[in-house]
């Protein structure tokens, strides 16, 4: 499983490199989108893989060792919604852009040939 | 119920007061543009005011260690979040509010008109610094990162032109990078020590495993590079320049107090985590730092004397200016630290007073003028400066040409000004340091010396260019107007830069204990650990 999750996480991230070095806006923000899936996979994967482990303990006194670690959960939930409204705004900055200057190339002009 | 004293819960109100006071302020209507103003206005004296009472609680002994704790929802601090204020959280506060509140002063007069909830960004902005600067807990600090970034962003778009657009796309798209790094190197440290509190990290970090140790400097690693593109070093800063030189003046003088938080970031959790105490990894990454920072101050230094425009000039002795922190904290033995933070603060007033200098000056000269006029056609404002409303104030051109001679004198650091001191002092500590294991004045050093007076050169031919072509070559027949309301904030900073001249031995006394106390790293872990959570009294069974 580790290595299945490791390729998807670095294949994703690599797509999204790729993509952000492109010179298109559509480009660039697929790729940031990319980027931070594979982010927000990879913090869930820190706090190790875990199959058929609930992260809520009980009350009872347990073994730590059977339980799913919730804070990198907690923490890919907040990265999520941050993640989520900073790229709606700038997918809206996205917009005043293409409408003023009537490019969609990231320095806002088309390049001279 | 048993309540906290309350001088505890001053610690939390720099967040709270400006989130609350900002959120109020979206649904007032732009018509109301007084009450926004005046609201704004009153939220920022009171920050003014509770950062200089945190200030003084502080220093003045009223917690133990100098180190005030504030659990916030009441978590025990590795589980919760701890809010901590130190002599230096407390001294970024006054900084921050009080450039801050001359930006805002500044504003009114018609930069805060030119576009929609500028109150509600630049109290958020507030926020999210005071945030950065309060929190104990790396996602934490995250979570303020953002905050301010996503207000900075709707600032540095505030007046919406093709310009703003221009610069604001390279700035959104480098930062939400720099996010995504931030992320990466906070889950690879969570990974390698399971924890995320500065302290609890700090005490964990001599006991680590080979293998995790190896984790976290990769994670720190990546997390510096998430703080040192806000910092701007080279070459993560490539984007400032252009960015500063776009913003309208008054968000490009708070844009100078956001990238101190970068280098804020990098002396908080590298005194902290790396200091002496960290065993085998002590010491991890200062010379990349110091050596990251020369190379900062050499691309500043050449970039000053290759632009033209005031605001790309006065972007460029930003880059600088951090150069020179970051080469310092790489340093940072002895009184070195103390120096820089005083070079710290000076810097910024200077920085900011220019900024905001910057923009009467350019009425001088006519063809920053057009740029203007098209944004405020754009949103219908009739606005003449010909018949401005308010007290005008005499001698205009005077008052400019004093105000561009002092920044000029402090950013550049020449005397009799706080530039001359702070790099005087920075020199000295330089050659006097005899920290243990470092044998005399390394050639690193040496290089270091010669990069801040070089910069310094390089920061005073610039400035004199800008200043003969602004005042002299520029053919002014009539003297630009000017407003009280505008002349104040820029005379205010320049003032305090004088006041630390004048008081520059108290200053320095309250900023090595600032250093010495970052260098206690066991304080720290003692205070924000060993801070109990509120004991609730249980409700008794009739009264429920």
């Amino acid at each position: 499983m580790e290595i299945v999750f490791a390729i998807a996480v670095g294949v994703t991230f690599g797509s999204g490199i790729w993509l952000i070095l492109r010179p298109r806006t559509f480009q660039l923000i697929t790729g940031l989108l990319l980027m931070s899936y594979a982010v927000n996979l990879f913090i869930f994967g820190m706090g190790r893989l875990w199959v058929d482990r609930p992260p809520i303990t009980p009350q009872t006194p347990v073994d730590p060792s059977q339980f799913a670690d919730p804070l990198p959960q907690g923490l890919v939930l907040t990265a999520i919604v941050i993640g989520f409204a900073t790229t709606a705004l700038y997918l809206v900055m996205m917009i005043g852009a293409r409408g003023l200057t009537g490019s969609d190339h990231v320095d806002g002009e088309e390049p001279r040939e | 119920m048993s309540a906290l004293p309350w001088q505890e819960h001053l610690i939390v109100l720099p967040v709270l007061l400006p989130l609350v006071a900002g959120a109020a302020l979206i649904p007032v209507n732009q018509k109301h543009h007084n009450i926004k103003l005046g609201l704004a206005a009153a939220v920022n004296v009171l920050l003014l005011i509770l950062a200089v009472t945190l200030m003084a609680l502080v220093d003045g002994g009223h917690w133990p260690k100098a180190i005030g704790v504030y659990l916030a929802a009441n978590w025990a601090a590795p589980f919760g979040i701890a809010l901590m204020v130190d002599r230096l959280a407390a001294l970024m506060l006054v900084l921050t509010a009080t450039i801050a509140l001359a930006v805002l002063v500044f504003s009114a007069r018609r930069w805060d008109r030119v576009g929609v909830h500028f109150h509600s960004l630049f109290l958020f902005l507030l926020m999210g610094l005071n945030g950065a600067f309060l929190t104990n807990d790396l996602f934490n600090l995250f979570v303020f990162f953002e905050v301010m970034l996503a207000a900075s962003y709707g600032l540095l778009l505030h007046g919406y032109n093709l310009n703003r657009i221009r610069a604001g796309m390279q700035y959104i798209a480098v930062n939400l990078i720099a996010s995504l790094l931030f992320l990466i190197g906070v889950a690879l440290i969570y990974a390698a020590s399971g924890t995320l509190n500065i302290p609890d990290l700090a005490k964990r970090v001599s006991m680590l495993r080979p293998e995790d140790a190896y984790l976290l400097q990769i994670g720190a690693s990546v997390l510096a590079l998430a703080f040192l593109t806000k910092a701007a070093m080279w070459p993560l800063g490539f984007w400032l320049p252009g960015t500063y030189s776009s913003a309208c003046p008054p968000v490009a003088a708070m844009l100078v107090v956001m990238t101190k938080v970068g280098v804020y970031a990098v002396l908080r959790v590298w005194l902290a985590v790396f200091g002496d105490a960290a065993g085998p990894l002590a010491g991890f990454g200062f010379a990349a730092l110091t050596a990251g920072g020369m190379a900062t101050i050499v691309f500043g230094a050449i970039g000053l004397l290759s632009s033209q425009e005031g605001a790309r000039m006065a972007g460029y002795g930003a880059v600088v200016s951090s150069g020179t922190l970051l080469a310092v904290i790489g340093l940072s033995g002895g009184s070195v630290l103390a120096a820089g933070l005083y070079y710290l603060v000076s810097a910024t007033l200077a920085m900011s007073a220019f900024m905001l200098l910057l923009e009467l000056t350019e009425r001088i000269r006519p063809p920053g003028a057009s740029l203007l006029a098209v944004t405020m056609e754009a949103f219908a404002i009739d606005d003449k400066p010909e018949d401005p409303v308010g007290v005008v104030i005499p001698g205009a051109l005077a008052f400019l040409g004093l105000s561009f001679v002092t920044c000029a004198l402090v950013i550049s650091g020449m005397p009799p000004l706080s530039g001359f001191i702070a790099k005087f002092s920075l020199i000295h500590a330089l050659l006097e340091t005899p920290a243990p294991g470092r044998p005399g004045v390394t050639p690193t050093v040496w290089v270091l010396i010669a990069l801040l007076i070089i910069a310094g050169l390089a920061s005073i031919i610039a400035l004199m260019r800008l200043g003969v072509r602004t005042f002299w070559a520029s053919g002014a027949s009539t003297p630009p107007s000017l407003l009280a309301s505008e002349a104040a904030p820029v005379t205010a900073l320049v003032v305090l830069c004088a006041v630390l001249t004048v008081l520059a031995g108290n200053v320095f006394e309250y900023m090595e204990r600032t250093a010495d106390g970052l260098k206690r790293v066991d304080d720290y872990g003692e205070r924000v650990l060993g801070h109990s959570p509120v004991v609730r009294v249980p409700i008794p069974e009739g009264a429920r």
